[in-house]
């Protein structure tokens, strides 16, 4: 794999950033596009368009095709067993929401308890906080170590006779930690508990397989897979979803609609209610061709070396504390300066062209855990080089200059 | 843009080494503010006399550079003022900070607004901007005897 012609296949690379090059350290935020995505959506608008899945014309079997092989794609990708288990939503927001919502609305009774960690995001604990507010649930939270790491052990300690559901992340947005997903699996499934993955941090980075997973609910984010925004993948067990009740209502989601009632359509139809989001789903298809021409391995292989060479050069930079330290570490770099601020470090490196993220990264929870209120975060893609970090280094250091005035 | 016209060394002065920052004994008026988005923290305290006078101000919180260093400049101009200068003062502040070149006030002299207009570097930094108002908007809260905790992404 060149990595040269990578960025190049990315056009954002080729506009500056205060007059410097742009060193994009935020994937872990969104990733950027590359050209073949950025086309797939133009083209579509220009010579295909038309709503999907209703009229009969040309461009309407047309683009229902389209749409339709970017399921299957997807379901390709990550090795589920059905298309069908692939549904598009707004962002892997929605997707949580969705199995939130109708999950506890079926399943959730007032004393219920759901298992999160300390890790998650907040898009991994609000949904399931709306459920304590109107079902009367209680949500736990496994610990985290000093190393930032969830264990297989601080998920066992934390599983009760009443936990009903385990949400977890598959990667930290913040530590880099990456969980034991299979084994928690198959310990969740040993007490008969559903799990759900948030794999917004997963999906981008490493290999996927449902079938040997064997999660019921894995949620995706696709425009940090180099896909387009507003849309994300929830990944659900058939049995789960011909079994949980539909979330939104609407057009397309139905098969029969009289005055005393309404029947719903099949899936994937009855959990994808009005106009989707469909350039964004053929347009995510070219992203999975991307990842494909590259290869997972060859991304989770460049990335990890990344991520050790850009540790090192953090830690030989004395003034620079890395937040957690996990054995199993995906390609997120968050640390915190001595006496400077996370937004100041991120002002300062914007000027240089290095685009870092400071503040909580939506999980607060974390940040009080450990102490802090705001960190700094590098984060990694596929278009990244140690050079990159060679330059987030400097531009730490440039930090220091300005306050050590 | 000039990282110098945003950290000038009265800022970080300000922002490493924060005056005023303690809780007042007695005070009689208080409020907290909190940039939900940078995570930005800051409890003002107020003692106010039988005059309407601020005989005390303090605070307690975290943040960036800009944020200490704006509550710092600001308890220590707001000491001995008047209830109604507060409000000039700080209706005047963020004047400046949104749009106008200078502070106009007559309240504080031209040293104290040289003080104060080392705050407007984040005019060429939109997202900072809330790091710099903060301190002010909650400050208003205070005054106000508002019980509802001052959001900054609530303020345009």
């Amino acid at each position: 794999m060149n990595i040269n012609n990578i960025k190049k296949q990315f056009p954002i690379f080729n506009n500056k950033v205060h007059n410097n090059d742009l060193v994009y350290l935020d994937s872990a935020n969104s990733s950027q596009k590359p050209q073949m995505v950025v086309d797939r959506i133009y083209d579509f608008y220009t010579k295909e368009f038309s709503n999907v899945g209703r009229s009969v014309h040309y461009l309407a079997v047309a683009a229902t095709n389209l749409y339709e092989n970017t399921r299957s794609m997807m379901q390709k990708y990550i090795n589920a067993k059905d298309p069908n288990e692939i549904v598009f939503t707004k962002g892997a927001t929605e997707a949580i929401n969705l199995v939130a919502n109708t999950f506890g609305q079926k399943f959730l009774r007032e004393g219920d308890e759901i298992l999160l960690t300390e890790l998650e995001h907040h898009s991994n604990y609000v949904p399931w906080h709306y459920l304590r507010k109107l079902k009367g649930i209680k949500i736990n939270f496994a610990e985290i170590n000093n190393d930032g790491e969830i264990t297989l052990e601080s998920i066992e300690k934390s599983i009760t006779p009443k936990t009903k559901m385990i949400a977890i992340t598959h990667l930290s947005n913040v530590t880099g930690a990456i969980l034991p997903i299979k084994e928690i699996t198959s310990l969740a499934h040993s007490k008969n508990i559903p799990i759900l993955i948030d794999g917004c941090q997963g999906a981008p980075h490493l290999k996927l397989d449902m079938q040997d997973i064997d999660c019921d609910f894995y949620a995706i984010s696709c425009h940090k897979m180099y896909g387009p925004t507003g849309l994300g993948v929830l990944y659900a067990k058939k049995k789960w979803l011909d079994t949980l009740p539909p979330y939104q209502g609407g057009g397309g989601m139905i098969r029969e609609v009289k005055k005393e009632g309404i029947s719903f359509g099949d899936l994937p139809n009855k959990y994808e209610a009005g106009t989707m989001a469909t350039a964004q789903v053929i347009a995510f298809g070219e992203s999975i061709k991307f990842l494909n021409q590259i290869g997972i391995q060859n991304i989770e292989k460049h990335e990890s070396e990344l991520t050790k060479y850009g540790e090192e050069v953090l830690r030989k930079n004395n003034s620079v504390k890395l937040v957690g330290n996990p054995k199993n570490k995906g390609s997120v770099l968050s640390f915190t300066l001595d006496g400077i601020h996370a937004h100041d470090i991120a002002t300062i490196l914007d000027e240089d062209g290095v685009a870092i993220r400071a503040g909580h990264h939506c999980c607060q929870i974390l940040h009080d855990k450990l102490g802090l209120s705001a960190t700094a975060r590098a984060s990694l893609g596929v278009y990244n080089t140690k050079d990159d970090l060679d330059k987030l280094n400097e531009s730490i250091n440039k930090c220091k200059k300005i306050f050590d005035r | 843009m000039d990282l110098k016209d945003l950290y000038q060394e009265i800022i970080l002065d300000h922002g490493k080494n924060p005056r005023n920052l303690r809780k007042t004994e007695n005070f009689n008026k208080d409020a907290k503010g909190h940039n939900p988005l940078c995570g930005d923290k800051v409890h003002i305290f107020l003692k106010i006399d039988e005059n309407k006078n601020i005989s005390d101000i303090s605070f307690e919180g975290s943040g960036c550079a800009i944020s200490m260093a704006s509550a710092s400049i600001m308890t220590d101009l707001m000491k001995e003022k008047k209830e109604k200068e507060v409000k000039e003062l700080v209706e005047d502040f963020l004047q400046m900070i949104k749009e106008s070149p200078e502070m106009k006030t007559k309240i504080i002299n031209e040293n104290e607004k040289t003080k104060l207009m080392s705050l407007s570097g984040v005019k060429q930094y939109p997202m900072r901007v809330k790091c710099a108002t903060l301190a002010w908007h909650t400050l208003t809260s205070a005054m106000n005897n508002s019980q509802e905790e001052t959001n900054t992404e609530k303020f345009d």
